[in-house]
């Protein structure tokens, strides 16, 4: 589908399209800087892409033009992607896509952050994941990965002049006519709601300024869980990055398991058996479950529903119950592998889950039964933290936010993979865009979840879960003790890593919060040359001044549970 | 101590260090500082199932001022690390710390530019608790440590029981 896009491109811009490499299925066209707007413009306003999914930075310290900035296009409508490539020598600025998508934002502001590019035309060109003291641009191929670097005080976020002018906006928004008391900039309250803060979900950042309780602005401040995912991936070999996307969303860490090992799997051209491909299913779809209850049970806290926290957290460590059964750890699971699974599924598996399955009914029930026509909970949920369908795109927004603004786009029917496109289950949607329709899509998914997982126990198929390749996966510990040829193949892939063919792919699906990708580079060596996640959050969660300001600061927090951020997701 | 049990109205002797101690092992009010995994980990501990109230330490504050222990629940970065010395210092004394989980207690498998490499470069710390993230048994277990050690206590604030370390993080 997506030649088509290069084929577009080449009508329209002849010469210009430098260059075209297609790798697994992904094709990636190489621009000139000058014509990087144009041809990004173009994709956008003529061949439907769109959203702007993410930007990527690539180093290559051995050629002249140093950097590679990746622009990922995709529609929400079609099965069609595209990396548009710049290069950049040090020092030289790279045209802002701010202009086109408001995602662009954050996305250029990290790729200057770990790499020292310069975007011209960007509003706000700061660092966003290191700290401000940071020295030096931490993803570059000659910083020191050790190299830690102290922070003597956070950052304020507001300068005076920043407040004057709040000052005047909310001055104006009062009195529109310009008549009547003005509001000075003293008498605005400035607040920090996190990184430590007992209604932030995470160790995340806003700085809100309060006109009474209403607020003025708000500006985010995000890194403060960056645990450089990215840098630690480049350190280790392809199978050893595993242990580390446990703790990207820990929430639903099997979700990120499974997306990463389809990415390199993707990348070594590898099928995983049928098996494995059922159970990766009924773990993704339980790991969604867990994420959304977390996400529902502590965003109703958010609006002093405790009861329902109960409600949901009782199911949840009920379905620990079955993940500690499979991996052998609550949370950091760690269970799939490059071309398989850790372990097999435990005997009475089957009746544990759909048992689990009935109690899940049960709360959700409960939940609906309490929250839907209650009082409290519609006055604080419909229409509050609202986003139009427009800016949610152009923001970014994938998942059940990006549902609940009633686009429809859902990895698993867009692009299936594991099969999803045998499974039947809805998309459920919203309308409004707001806190409330985001809860009800979440409470929707549960339920086509359970419907997917119980159609994947009906049609589980007996046989091996992991690929019968020793150059992919390890030997059974079996064969590792009794034979020559086993001991070799595990040495090998130990010390020297899987031998991923160099080449760039983008491996993603449908994670809890939305598209979770992982985009590869690998060089031929066993360790990968480069691995940028694309982080549903990260782009939602630079929409989060637009959710809440003209509103309540109690709505603030409501609306911040219903995008469900997750701190080591969004930070890496 | 000792106490008659058949007549109430006896006296009952023990020393002072000894009875404030017990009195306090057993009203922990503990602040979470949770960042990462860890803390959903000490939301489930706080849940019922868990349940962390069987310990005598289930009153969670979310106000630095009103607590006594510290559970630093997940990774703290170089970006974090003035921010839990700050509240760290906004606690009153006694006060204790719970490093829960690999990362707050050395940085974990977190060795780069990004993360502390353990609390107690910023803070005196007293207890560390192993896992990844930690099972709540295993918080539990972390727990009763430090009732154990505040139960040998003198009645001396942190700054004496930490030295230089705590002198310099309560400024």
């Amino acid at each position: 589908m997506s030649e088509r896009l290069v084929k577009a491109l080449r009508q329209e811009f002849g010469e210009d399209v430098l260059g075209h490499e297609a790798f697994r299925g992904d094709h990636h066209v190489r621009v000139p800087r000058e014509r990087l707007l144009d041809v990004l413009g173009h994709l956008k306003h003529r061949e439907g892409c769109q959203m702007l999914g993410d930007v990527i930075g690539v180093d290559h310290p051995e050629r002249s033009e140093r950097f590679d900035v990746v622009y990922y296009v995709r529609s929400v409508e079609r099965p069609e992607q595209l990396w548009v490539t710049v290069g950049a020598e040090e020092g030289q600025s790279v045209p802002s896509a701010t202009s086109l998508w408001k995602s662009a934002n954050v996305h250029e502001r990290e790729v200057y952050d770990l790499f020292g590019v310069p975007f011209s035309g960007h509003p706000d060109l700061r660092r966003i994941l290191c700290h401000h003291e940071f020295e030096g641009h931490a993803l570059r191929k000659d910083y020191p990965i050790e190299q830690g670097q102290e922070l003597s005080r956070s950052e304020k976020l507001f300068s005076d002049h920043d407040l004057e002018r709040a000052a005047h906006r909310a001055s104006l928004a009062r009195h529109p006519e310009g008549t009547g008391d003005e509001i000075m900039a003293s008498d605005l309250l400035t607040v920090n709601l996190g990184p430590s803060h007992p209604a932030m979900h995470g160790c995340l950042r806003a700085e809100v300024l309060l006109d009474g309780e209403t607020i003025v602005e708000a500006r985010t401040e995000i890194g403060y869980l960056h645990r450089c995912f990215e840098k630690e991936a480049e350190d280790h070999t392809w199978a050893q990055v595993m242990p580390y996307t446990d703790r990207l969303n820990y929430c639903s860490p099997m979700l990120n398991n499974v997306i990463y090992a389809m990415a390199v799997e993707r990348m070594l051209g590898v099928e995983v058996t049928e098996r494995c491909r059922v159970i990766r299913v009924i773990v993704c779809e339980l790991s969604r479950i867990i994420d959304h209850l977390v996400c529902v049970g502590t965003n109703l806290v958010d609006m002093g529903a405790l009861t329902m926290y109960w409600y949901t957290f009782n199911v949840r460590e009920a379905m620990y119950q079955i993940i500690e059964g499979l991996c052998g750890s609550r949370l950091t699971t760690n269970y799939a592998r490059i071309g398989g699974l850790s372990h097999d599924l435990y005997p009475g598996f089957e009746e544990e889950v759909r048992s689990k399955l009935a109690m899940l009914e049960t709360s959700i029930h409960e939940v609906v039964k309490l929250a839907a026509r209650n009082r409290i909970f519609l006055d604080r949920t419909v229409g509050i933290g609202a986003i139009s369908k427009a800016d949610a795109i152009s923001h970014g927004f994938t998942g059940p936010c990006l549902r609940a603004c009633g686009v429809e786009y859902d990895a698993r029917k867009l692009h299936p993979y594991l099969g999803y496109e045998d499974y039947e289950f809805d998309v459920p949607s919203g309308v409004d865009g707001d806190t409330h329709s985001r809860i009800m899509v979440r409470l929707a998914e549960m339920v086509q979840s359970k419907r997917i997982i119980e159609q994947a126990l009906d049609r589980l198929p007996s046989g091996p879960i992991n690929v019968d390749d020793a150059r992919v996966i390890l030997p059974p510990k079996r064969q590792v003790y009794d034979s020559i040829e086993g001991v070799m193949n595990q040495f090998k892939l130990v010390y020297e890593g899987n031998q991923v063919p160099a080449g760039t792919a983008y491996g993603f699906g449908e994670g809890a919060n939305g598209e979770l990708g992982f985009y590869c580079i690998s060089d031929g060596s066993g360790r990968p040359y480069r691995i940028k996640v694309r982080p549903p959050c990260f782009a939602i969660f630079g929409a989060f001044p637009d959710l809440v300001e003209g509103g309540m600061i109690a709505d603030a927090i409501a609306a911040l549970g219903s995008i469900n951020i997750i701190a080591g997701e969004l930070d890496r | 101590m000792a106490v008659d049990l058949n007549n109430p109205g006896s006296l009952m002797t023990t020393r002072l260090r000894q009875a404030v101690n017990w009195g306090r092992k057993y009203s922990l009010w503990p602040i979470p500082y949770g960042t990462a995994c860890c803390a959903i980990e000490f939301m489930a501990s706080v849940s019922s199932y868990h349940d962390l109230s069987r310990y005598g330490a289930e009153l969670v504050r979310f106000s630095p001022r009103q607590s006594d222990l510290m559970i630093v629940a997940g990774t703290i970065s170089y970006k974090q690390a003035p921010i839990l010395k700050t509240i760290y210092a906004q606690m009153c004394e006694p006060k204790w710390v719970i490093a829960m989980g690999v990362c707050a207690s050395s940085g974990g498998f977190y060795k780069n530019y990004g993360t502390l490499q353990g609390i107690d470069r910023v803070i005196p710390t007293d207890i560390y608790v192993a896992g990844c993230p930690p099972t709540p048994e295993n918080l539990f277990h972390g727990l009763l440590q430090l009732q154990a050690k505040i139960e040998k206590e003198g009645l001396v604030p942190s700054e004496e029981r930490h030295g230089e370390r705590a002198r310099e993080a309560g400024r």
